[in-house]
């Protein structure tokens, strides 16, 4: 499917999205609460079958939080961006997918261990590599530790 | 071909002159123990190098070669290693089981040892019940490995010693009953017997397709007996640890080492005294001046060099196959081989009553 | 000790508790399995992993991009060069840049390399694992051929950090092209052998076959790419979704089977060997003239996003760039394929007996400090 199919698409479903930042891959920038919608229907829809979610992650950047995800269909080798931009550094939370793909869960245990962000209805959210007593979240740009150099 | 008798013979009439009958007699069986203890230990540590070194060639590699010439004086020098080592106890073990366990197993595996016939007159007992004396004892060895695992008070060891002992109890069956075959043919249980009943030719020629049947069985349940080869799941390394002598360090674990060994050398001293002619030579039909020829070579080399051959093989089949499952090693037994075995048992009962055996 | 409720209830149930791991002489490195057996069959298996985390990913937000590709060697260290490769790639495609031809043809080339060396590890630890230790030395013996030609060009046989960001660190060594040749004539020879050892043989077949068996479906839903992957249907390979480098130059064929079980992902990366021989072969007397570095005033990211897909020998590496313009990265985020294809492993072993978790294990071919990193 086209950048300009795949528009059409995604602003039918949610009408106040955002163009993305990325050059590379059609990206948009999603609320929330939409962001589960969306990444339901682009699985279900026949016509862009994303049924594989190669890359979950967030970046911590000075407007907030970025979720962002990676799908592409395996059938139809055409890949998309969906981005969710979460202000609330202290709490964030947004609703997991990991309903929709396997993958999911642990990319976003993953998430949760390293940035703090919660996801709502997630089965089993524990920190992966970390202990389970660890204090902080290591990949914010604010984490201190006694350990780290600063260059 | 010579003929050890008249030398046990000497020996004990000496006795009998010097000492009175009960010291005779206890001196003589000191005597044969400390000659079988000898055999035992130093025929298990050359055991231990020959499948090093065996198992290396395969491998692509040299095997020790540095303690000693060719490396000889490995085993040697493991076997102090071993000696040397902490015994450790274990916390909430049954003390006297965890530590009798290897005892019997060892004791077994000697006491099968002591009825082997190595050579004309060279056999320390000779039962008119042989072959049914070597499974019972051999069985013994099962008990061994069974409380070695209950008594080590870990989840490991119990499942090791479970699957070894299900293992072990399976196949018995099918090493008795390819045993079973060549009685048939030889019409006795005593060994003696056995071997003069194939001066004319061995058993596995002589009893042709059956009893090649049969031998092929016994040794892949011999294999399985003493848990080695393929059938090696109680003890291997990359399953859940190494199995039911886990807990075991020391001089404790160099006697269950060694009794496998030992055990794989009844095996396949057992399969040359039924199948391969024990310590007859190999004459090949009536052709007079090769089997003089075949005469001057000593019985002792023929009984040490067939025994060799059979495990050679079984260590060549040890280096080569991936293991088996508990499931499908125990279904290969029940569902394979003893259908397999009994059918062939009928097939020589058939044979040795119409003599349509050579 | 007392015994708790949770006690008497796994008792009644027969089940119990046992942790495979960390240290495991067949989970291949630091991975512990706290797996629920009930006699012999596996009930669930949950991994823990984490045990070799060093922290890779925040470790690059201080290091230049040249500095952090000496990391990504150690992540998925049988894949080092391919690891390079991929932030290599990254990194260019940020800076709009393209290499040399010759550079192309020169990763490639080790690219294939070393995943026919991983291949050859894993096929020896795989044997090893279920018993035939003989496949051990064989596989190793032939892998040493392949570390001798990287230790002559790049110095060093494992980790190399030889594919950088602009180029290459160095020229080839001369004796390249003849030792590559040499060594697929000597591998063509050596190759039916494995087969005459592990694959033809039928007691791992055995151990193997109907084991494990992966769905189509279910290698999409939790991304499991690579040869396990492709062993159950799904065709993943970026070498001709996405094709970088050289890749676009040959003509190789992508292996991908249905069964789905262990078998089929065996057979699957002992096919990629062959292939992998074949690219080779087309590549290597091939190798045109031309720069080796290119010549750049500072390797900086200008400021963005950028995604770059490789396919390492266990699967897809994503590389995920974000930079505000400065010489390191704002964030680096490395899509890991052994972090994908391990969580499947509960779905898989569960039903099955101890045995055919260690089979299951060693097809899915896991290096544990990419799962980690």
């Amino acid at each position: 499917m086209q950048t300009e199919q795949l528009t059409t698409l995604i602003t039918s479903w949610v009408p106040d999205q955002k163009p993305g930042i990325s050059k590379q891959y059609t990206e948009f920038i999603l609320p929330t609460d939409k962001v589960h919608f969306v990444a339901k229907s682009l699985k279900e829809n026949p016509e862009t079958k994303m049924d594989y979610l190669f890359c979950l992650t967030a970046v911590d950047r000075k407007d907030g939080f970025h979720v962002v995800y990676h799908l592409t269909s395996s059938e139809f080798h055409h890949s998309l961006v969906l981005r969710v931009i979460l202000t609330d550094k202290i709490n964030p939370a947004i609703p997991t997918v990991s309903d929709i793909w396997r993958a999911a869960e642990y990319y976003e245990r993953e998430v949760f261990d390293l940035f703090g962000i919660r996801f709502e209805n997630h089965p089993d959210l524990r920190r992966l590599f970390l202990d389970e007593d660890w204090v902080g979240y290591p990949l914010r740009k604010d984490y201190k530790d006694s350990f780290t150099l600063e260059r | 071909m010579y003929d050890f008798t008249s030398l046990i013979d000497s020996i004990t009439t000496s006795l009998n002159r010097n000492f009175s009958p009960f010291w005779a007699g206890t001196i003589s069986m000191m005597l044969l123990g400390i000659v079988l203890l000898l055999f035992y230990a130093v025929l298990g540590l050359y055991l231990v190098y020959a499948e090093r070194k065996i198992c290396a060639r395969m491998q692509n590699r040299m095997g020790p070669n540095r303690v000693g010439p060719m490396g000889l004086f490995q085993t040697i020098a493991d076997l102090i290693k071993l000696l040397l080592k902490e015994l450790i106890f274990i916390r909430n073990a049954d003390n006297f089981l965890f530590n009798i366990a290897p005892f019997i197993v060892i004791v077994a595996s000697i006491m099968a040892i002591g009825s082997l016939p190595f050579a004309k007159g060279l056999q320390a007992v000779d039962l008119n019940i042989g072959v049914l004396y070597i499974l019972a004892i051999s069985s013994m060895g099962v008990i061994g490995i069974l409380i070695a695992g209950w008594a080590s008070n870990s989840k490991y060891s119990v499942i090791g010693a479970m699957r070894s002992g299900a293992q072990v109890i399976s196949y018995e069956l099918s090493v008795g009953l390819a045993l079973l075959c060549i009685i048939t043919f030889a019409g006795s249980m005593q060994f003696s017997e056995i071997i003069s009943s194939q001066k004319d030719g061995w058993w596995i020629f002589k009893g042709h397709i059956p009893a090649m049947i049969a031998f092929v069985i016994y040794l892949i349940a011999g294999t399985a007996e003493t848990n080695r080869g393929p059938f090696d799941l109680a003890e291997a390394e990359s399953e859940l640890t190494a199995g039911f002598h886990t807990e075991y360090s020391g001089i404790k674990f160099a006697f269950f080492f060694l009794a496998e060994y030992m055990n794989m050398f009844i095996i396949a001293a057992i399969a040359t005294t039924m199948f391969l002619g024990g310590w007859l030579p190999f004459h090949l039909f009536q052709w007079h001046g090769f089997n003089r020829i075949m005469d001057f070579i000593p019985p002792l080399f023929w009984f040490f060099g067939k025994t060799a051959f059979v495990i050679y093989v079984m260590m060549w089949f040890k280096w080569t196959f991936p293991r088996l499952r508990i499931d499908q090693l125990l279904a290969l037994e029940w569902k394979y081989l003893l259908p397999i075995n009994l059918m062939n048992l009928v097939l020589i009962a058939f044979l040795t009553l119409m003599q349509w055996h050579f | 000790m007392e015994e708790t409720i949770m006690d008497i209830d796994l008792r009644e149930k027969e089940e119990y508790i046992i942790n495979m791991g960390p240290q495991h002489p067949s989970t291949h490195g630091v991975l512990r399995f706290e797996t629920c057996l009930q006699g012999e069959r596996v009930k669930y298996l949950i991994p823990h992993c984490g045990y070799i985390h060093r922290g890779i990913e925040k470790m690059c937000e201080h290091l230049t991009y040249p500095q952090l590709v000496h990391l990504t060697d150690r992540m998925d260290y049988l894949s080092a060069h391919i690891n390079n490769e991929a932030v290599a790639l990254c990194v260019e495609k940020a800076m709009d840049v393209e290499v040399s031809d010759r550079v192309k043809y020169i990763r490639t080339i080790f690219a294939e390399l070393t995943r026919i060396a991983s291949h050859q590890l894993w096929w020896s630890a795989f044997g090893m694992d279920l018993g035939a230790l003989t496949t051990f030395f064989y596989g190793l013996r032939d892998r040493e051929k392949i570390l001798d030609i990287f230790e002559e060009t790049t110095g060093s046989r494992l980790t190399q950090s030889y594919i950088t960001p602009g180029g290459l660190m160095a020229d080839v060594h001369p004796n390249f092209q003849k030792r590559i040749k040499e060594f697929i004539k000597d591998f063509r020879k050596k190759l039916p052998e494995y087969d005459q050892l592990l694959t033809g043989n039928i007691i791992f077949r055995e151990r193997t076959k109907g084991i494990g068996i992966m769905s189509k479906a279910d290698a999409i839903d939790y991304g499991v790419t690579g040869p396990s992957g492709r062993g159950s249907g799904f065709h993943c390979d970026i070498r001709k979704i996405a094709p970088y480098s050289a890749y676009p130059f040959v003509k190789f064929n992508e292996i991908t089977l249905v069964d789905g079980d262990t078998y089929a992902r065996y057979l699957v990366r002992m096919k990629e060997m062959w292939e992998s021989l074949n690219i080779l072969e087309q590549l290597v007397d091939n190798i045109p003239q031309g720069k080796i570095m290119l010549e750049l005033k500072a390797i900086k990211a200008p400021k963005g996003e950028y995604y770059q897909r490789v396919e390492t020998a266990r699967g897809e590496l994503g590389v995920y760039i974000v930079s505000d313009g400065a010489p390191s990265p704002a964030r680096i985020k490395f899509r890991s394929p052994n972090f994908s294809n391990l969580f499947i492993i509960n779905k898989l072993a569960a039903g099955h007996k101890i045995a055919d978790l260690v089979a299951i294990s060693g097809s899915l071919d896991l290096v544990i400090p990419d799962i980690d990193r």
